[in-house]
């Protein structure tokens, strides 16, 4: 059926009566553009209805729900280790930080103190993956503005990441690295694992960086694309429930890391008095696209001054807390050689066996690339949840859209999308 | 399990803000959540939000639960969970209301006894948490601006993660028809 530019009168605008749009005044003029559900500029699977006022923004809708695929539903299917592969998929800009996220949360759940060795290997690959968010994110933005160069900068370095994420779990994208007071794996070997670490931080990173702010910094199109556009102020960042870099681009000055401290960034991590890891939370307060990606940019620069206090220092000793307790599961080289790892690892497997979890509910957050990623979950004292609510920043930080594309330009809107880097599997689960 | 320790001082703040209402409270892993009755719900909200002692500025989220032959006893089926900040402090307290339903909970039909009123009049970005909740678990949240289904599409015959719904089984992909360009 051919189909004409000027939609006729069934197009499905939706058109709600919320009470911060402008009222709705009909010029006769306005028209209404699709944008997405499948658009090179939306990243992933997410749709706009502009309504659009030549090419000005004056009504946006966004649908969303794309790729809902039921994350929440299967986690009551799931046990706790198997559905970190499941949790892995919903930021998959940084795969691993949702990994570590949910074993955080589940450990909240159970009380378990990791080991030292442990808490330090997931501060680094956490702020690893940190840098793989922003890289992309900042990259990305580039790509929507025009510049190609500013994509593959900040993708190069990427690739060492997924090397380095190879290294130590076996994959390279989702690394489902994390285990119920551990990890999967010990490192191969550390000496290796520290090298690719320094190599990629001070061999490839920096250089990137240097070359991206180079491109972008005084870069007149992206500064002139990017001051001023999709201004969000202080008080709307906390009345909307903003977290992470979007909300400490307008002066929010929340970082979970130094609030509610986890890991190695809190103070006494391995119960001997070691101090928390110094960093520093950089906050603008301009509040518009640019201002997010300054953030983004200076915390790679404070993620890789962390990774550098904590990389020669790493704690000998297990990786999983009491391992011969019934919280983890056992090594393989244990399950074949032992009568009793092998015990162990069936009574956490079989489906009538399983962990015995407390009757009660707790909340676990971290602080990830794009704000507060917490689960909450409710526990029925099974081997699984009995219900996991995902906490994903993105679909929170996205509900700002229609406040902040309001009056902007048609092409002002996917610079916006950039800046709030909305993830849509992380966004629909 | 052991006894939870109810020291949390917002425990104090409200119970003696609202003499004579009924509270409940637990702790766990020292995290503390009042239970309130979902009429006195937006009042003690407006408390705990411009109470300068209280000071919760910021909601974190807000997620349904649905207790259906949950082991421990519940004070209802649904509750409906908030998870509220305060910056000065660095607090995090929870906020929990129970309702339960009068209609059978296989369907869509608007169900007048599971309703709670909406807190987007104290926290703007409580919209899309509250729609979410509404479209997985059919509570629907009275003075909301704008409350439609958010993940699922609207003629959707369930809610979906409610316990009475099966994994597998109901809608299933290939019982929809398939819409393109020339079924017009």
């Amino acid at each position: 059926m051919p189909y004409t530019l000027k939609p006729d009168q069934g197009f499905d605008t939706d058109v709600e009566q919320t009470g911060y749009l402008k009222q709705h005044v009909d010029t006769g003029d306005r028209w209404v553009l699709n944008f997405g559900p499948q658009h090179p500029a939306t990243h992933t699977t997410l749709r706009l209805v502009l309504e659009l006022d030549g090419e000005r923004v004056a009504r946006c809708t966004p649908h969303i729900g794309y790729l809902h695929s039921g994350f929440e539903k299967l986690a009551e299917h799931l046990d706790y280790n198997q559905w970190v592969t499941v949790a892995s998929r919903m930021n998959y800009l940084s795969p691993i930080a949702n990994d570590i996220c949910w074993h955080h949360a589940v450990e909240t759940l159970f009380g378990i103190d990791l080991t030292p060795r442990c808490k330090v290997l997931r501060t680094i690959i956490a702020e690893l993956a940190r840098i793989q968010d922003h890289l992309l994110c900042v990259g990305a933005a580039c790509l929507d503005l025009g510049a190609f160069t500013g994509f593959l900068y900040g993708f190069n370095p990427r690739e060492k990441i997924y090397d380095i994420c190879d290294y130590i779990s076996g994959q390279r994208y989702h690394s489902d690295w994390t285990r119920v007071g551990g990890l999967m794996q010990d490192l191969p070997d550390e000496e290796t694992f520290k090298r690719m670490i320094k190599n990629f931080l001070h061999a490839d990173l920096t250089p990137a960086i240097k070359d991206m702010e180079g491109l972008v910094l005084r870069n007149r199109i992206f500064l002139d694309r990017t001051r001023g556009i999709g201004i969000l102020s202080k008080e709307d960042a906390i009345a909307w429930s903003t977290t992470g870099p979007c909300a400490r681009a307008s002066g929010v000055r929340r970082d979970l890391r130094k609030d509610a401290p986890y890991l190695c960034y809190a103070d006494n991590w391995d119960g001997q008095g070691a101090e928390a890891v110094k960093f520093s939370v950089p906050v603008c307060e301009e509040g518009d696209v640019l201002a997010r990606f300054l953030v983004r940019l200076e915390e790679i620069k404070q993620s890789i001054k962390i990774i550098d206090q904590l990389i020669d220092n790493i704690p000998g000793g297990p990786i999983d807390t009491f391992a011969d307790a019934k919280m983890t599961k056992p090594r393989k080289t244990d399950v074949y050689g032992s009568i009793e790892g092998l015990i162990q690892h069936f009574q956490l497997i079989m489906s009538n066996r399983g962990w015995k979890a407390p009757i009660a509910e707790a909340y676990g957050a971290n602080e990830t690339a794009n704000g507060e990623l917490g689960y909450f979950i409710v526990s029925d004292g099974g081997a699984r949840a009995w219900r996991v609510k995902a906490r994903p920043p993105s679909f929170i930080n996205y509900s700002l859209m229609q406040k902040l594309t309001e009056g902007h330009m048609i092409a002002d809107v996917v610079a916006i999308i950039g800046s709030l880097n909305i993830v849509a599997a992380e966004l629909d689960r | 399990m052991t006894t939870p320790t109810l020291d949390h001082p917002t425990f104090k703040l409200v119970k003696d803000a609202f003499p004579g209402k009924k509270f409940l409270a637990t702790e766990f892993r020292g995290q503390s959540t009042l239970i309130v009755e979902p009429a006195d719900l937006h009042e003690v909200m407006v408390f705990l939000k411009s109470d300068p002692r209280a000071d919760y500025c910021f909601l974190s989220d807000v997620s349904g639960v649905d207790y259906l032959n949950y082991p421990a006893e519940m004070p209802g089926r649904f509750a409906v969970h908030y998870n509220l900040i305060c910056f000065n402090r660095d607090d995090r307290f929870f906020v929990k209301t129970f309702v339960n339903p009068s209609l059978p909970t296989d369907g869509i039909v608007p169900d007048p006894t599971l309703v709670v009123d909406s807190v987007c009049d104290l926290w703007a970005g409580a919209e899309w948490m509250e729609r979410e909740v509404f479209d997985m678990f059919g509570i629907r949240f009275r003075n909301h601006p704008d409350l439609r289904r958010i993940l699922m599409w609207e003629e959707y015959p369930a809610h979906p993660l409610r316990k009475d719904y099966p994994l597998r089984g109901r809608g299933e992909r290939d019982q929809y028809k398939v819409v393109d360009r020339t079924s017009g």
